[in-house]
């Protein structure tokens, strides 16, 4: 396996609504930051990979548009794939290992305000048997947070907790969207949503597009910003229809740590993409992130949620955060479908 | 760098209209299902599936890969959605070929699957988008001012569409999968035909059909273990370019010029008119074989339409186009680009059936999408290179 490096990491600050920008217009600015920050040349970036869905935008081909922002003259090589920026990354990282390139461009992009978004994620399921019944991503979430409360060892506090961190990490955050300090004991006293979540326990809806440079071996190595290596990366998916899984566990995290290399010991920190906040609890569980080990410093998912972005920004945020720091390991995760149907794993290092 | 690649199981469904006798889930193990019999393996056999379709709105599911993903044996391994335009089918199954050739994976099962009667593609297509110019007017009426551009470069007689529809729909009677077959069809009968979107007559356009197309992509010990004969992967490129910016050239895009350079200079060919025995190319509408051909350097600018004319794409001709009927005959929208991948890739494994080459060595895939910005391409061949 080839070297691969994250080199350079943007991000629009994350709104409710964008309302004076288009996707287009959001991309071309997190990708010209991207590009001028990595040190390489825009017209020696061998590959480009983007992650949107089209539903989010309310069009068909929305990512057709997205290359007008790119500049893409002379043609470029290029995909897409309908899925969160990270996997777009996994796509880059594969082309690279071929050969076929030694640097690559990653961007997503996502404004939910386009449509009503629970509405939108129940179209999602299943259209057989799940999406008739009008369910959407809270109710669903809602129903796994139940299943966790029921199989004991985790109380509604600690959710709380979990919230409280969130949004006072993202205090330090001058991307994210819902930060400010908040005490457990009055977020407990506020009413549910969906019991057992109430809304500390959700994340916003968010508009936002990130982009990320990663580049192979010597490219990496001469192009000015300190290479933070990919040194394992993996993701798999569970089935779909929540009454064959156990909502409790996630065992594709589980496994895509394993094959990703994560070993927890050795972390600094890791930025797990948990947009309810009992899924951070799954996810620290099948991971076997122990209590000292720093989470979410962005504030994660909590803070900010552009769907089809979040997951590739935990992976620049846990990128720049060791890139700043000098050295050490982090895990970046990504997650997609309703109740962490689908997980990617990414383990970094900063030399 | 990179390890051989190639394809040991090809699967397709019957295409039609509307398959009302099958789920999604059902259409795309269907195709599954025939490319695993053909490569001889099982779902456990299986490292990775890549899952390719045109836009969700076309079956109405957003992200459908997620609730399918099961039905093809996907629990617990790793699942990619391609999307890039009606080039999707040939980009999903290069992005499952660099799995192979990243050394990541042994044995990647790739599907892609349109099921266009779950929705309706002219809605999905006709969908105001603020500040933006409406089509509203569907592909038909998106691509017949290129053909009329086209028409008037080349100076090509007004016939031509209706040779290239002849030729597919005659070959499409050889193929057992392909969704339009008219037994006795005759140039008459397309000449007649009611104009749809001038100068596109309703013969000379693609359906609308359900169908999906699936291959497995092997690794060279894997391949090398096949029983029957594997499709090399010699080379494969993908190419975008932009949307809004005057100085395109829609009717012969650049980004098909380069891609095809690229794919040809990584499979070592020189000269493709001669070098490529056969070749399956994306016509949606019968004018696009002539433009294509000189967009892919088999001919020279304007001069595309002779060999058209001169029966050189016909299945006895010097260069056979489209041997199984092309998506003149299917065009199951997120297959369509799959389905010419895998032709070519049974072309070269002598595979084809009734519409074989007979000694078919090499061979192109070829797809594009969007308004003609998204190109796709692979060149397989009947031995490793």
């Amino acid at each position: 396996m080839r070297d691969v490096a994250v080199l350079s990491f943007a991000q629009t600050p994350y709104k409710r609504r964008e309302a004076s920008r288009s996707e287009v217009e959001m991309v071309m600015a997190v990708v010209t930051e991207a590009i001028a920050d990595s040190g390489i040349p825009k017209g020696a970036i061998g590959f480009t990979c983007s992650g949107s869905s089209d539903y989010i935008a309310g069009q068909a081909f929305a990512f057709v548009g997205a290359v007008d922002a790119l500049g893409a003259w002379p043609p470029i090589s290029e995909s897409h794939v309908e899925m969160d920026g990270a996997w777009a990354l996994y796509e880059a990282w594969v082309k690279i290992q071929c050969g076929a390139a030694d640097s690559a461009l990653v961007f997503a992009f996502g404004r939910s305000s386009m449509g009503r978004l629970p509405e939108t994620l129940t179209m999602q399921l299943d259209p057989y048997t799940l999406a008739p019944l009008g369910i959407d991503a809270v109710s669903l979430a809602a129903l796994q947070a139940r299943s966790l409360l029921d199989r004991g060892g985790v109380t509604e506090r600690d959710w709380a907790e979990i919230a409280v961190r969130s949004r006072r990490d993202a205090m330090a955050n001058p991307f994210a969207q819902l930060r400010g300090e908040s005490e457990v004991d009055k977020l407990l006293a506020e009413p549910y949503l969906v019991s057992p979540l109430r809304k500390h326990d959700c994340p916003p809806i968010s508009d936002g597009a990130a982009a990320v440079v990663i580049a192979a071996d010597d490219v990496a190595r001469r192009a000015g910003p300190r290479p933070v290596w990919i040194r394992g990366i993996d993701h798999r998916i569970e089935p779909h229809q929540p009454g064959v899984r156990d909502l409790t566990r996630s065992p594709s995290t589980s496994l895509a740590g394993r094959k990703a290399g994560a070993v927890p010991e050795r972390l600094e920190l890791a930025e797990l993409h948990a947009p309810f906040t009992h899924q951070e609890w799954i996810l620290r569980e099948a991971l076997g992130l122990g209590e000292g080990l720093r989470i979410n410093p962005s504030g994660g998912a909590l803070a900010a949620n552009p769907m089809m972005v979040a997951g590739l920004a935990r992976i620049g945020e846990a990128a720049q955060r060791i890139r700043e720091s000098g050295s050490g390991l982090a895990l970046a995760h990504a997650t997609q479908g309703h109740c962490l149907q689908q997980n990617l794993v990414c383990v970094l290092e900063a030399e | 760098m990179a390890q051989r690649c190639a394809v040991t199981g090809v699967g397709q469904t019957r295409h039609d209209n509307k398959r009302i006798d099958v789920s999604q889930f059902g259409l795309v193990r269907e195709a599954a299902i025939r490319a695993l019999e053909d490569a001889e393996l099982t779902w456990s056999d299986i490292d990775a599936l890549v899952i390719g379709k045109a836009p969700d709105l076309f079956e109405g599911v957003m992200m459908p890969e997620l609730f399918l993903a099961e039905a093809l044996g996907g629990t617990g391994k790793p699942m990619l959605r391609v999307h890039t335009a009606g080039s999707v089918g040939g980009a999903t199954a290069i992005v499952a070929a660099s799995l192979v050739e990243a050394g990541v994976h042994e044995r990647v099962l790739t599907v892609s699957y349109e099921k266009q009667s779950e929705s309706n593609a002219m809605w999905a297509l006709s969908i105001r988008v603020p500040f933006q110019q409406a089509v509203v007017a569907g592909a038909g009426g998106f691509f017949a001012p290129l053909i009329r551009s086209y028409m008037r470069r080349s100076g090509a007689p007004e016939d031509t569409g209706i040779r290239v529809a002849l030729k597919d729909r005659r070959n499409a009677l050889k193929n057992p999968y392909a969704h339009l077959r008219f037994p006795d069809i005759t140039f008459e009968q397309i000449a007649d035909s009611p104009m749809l979107w001038d100068p596109i007559r309703y013969l000379e356009t693609c359906p609308s059909s359900d169908g999906a197309c699936a291959m497995v992509l092997a690794s060279e010990s894997v391949a090398k273990r096949a029983r029957r004969t594997p499709a090399w992967v010699h080379a494969t490129a993908m190419r975008s370019e932009p949307t809004q910016f005057a100085g395109r050239d829609q009717v012969n895009p650049q980004a098909g010029k380069d891609c095809a350079k690229d794919l040809y200079a990584k499979a070592g060919i020189s000269d493709p008119r001669r070098e490529i025995d056969c070749a399956e190319i994306y016509v949606p509408f019968s004018w696009f074989e002539p433009m294509w051909l000189e967009n892919l350097g088999f001919a020279d600018d304007r001069e595309g339409w002779r060999m058209t004319y001169e029966g050189v794409t016909a299945l006895d001709g010097d260069l056979p186009v489209n041997m199984s009927g092309g998506v003149l005959s299917s065009n199951p929208i997120g297959a369509s680009g799959m389905l010419r991948f895998a032709e070519a890739a049974n072309q070269v494994r002598g595979l084809a059936g009734e519409h074989q080459i007979q000694g078919a060595q090499r061979a192109l895939g070829h797809a594009y999408g969007g308004g003609s910005q998204y190109f796709s391409m692979w060149i397989v061949g009947s031995e490793p290179r």
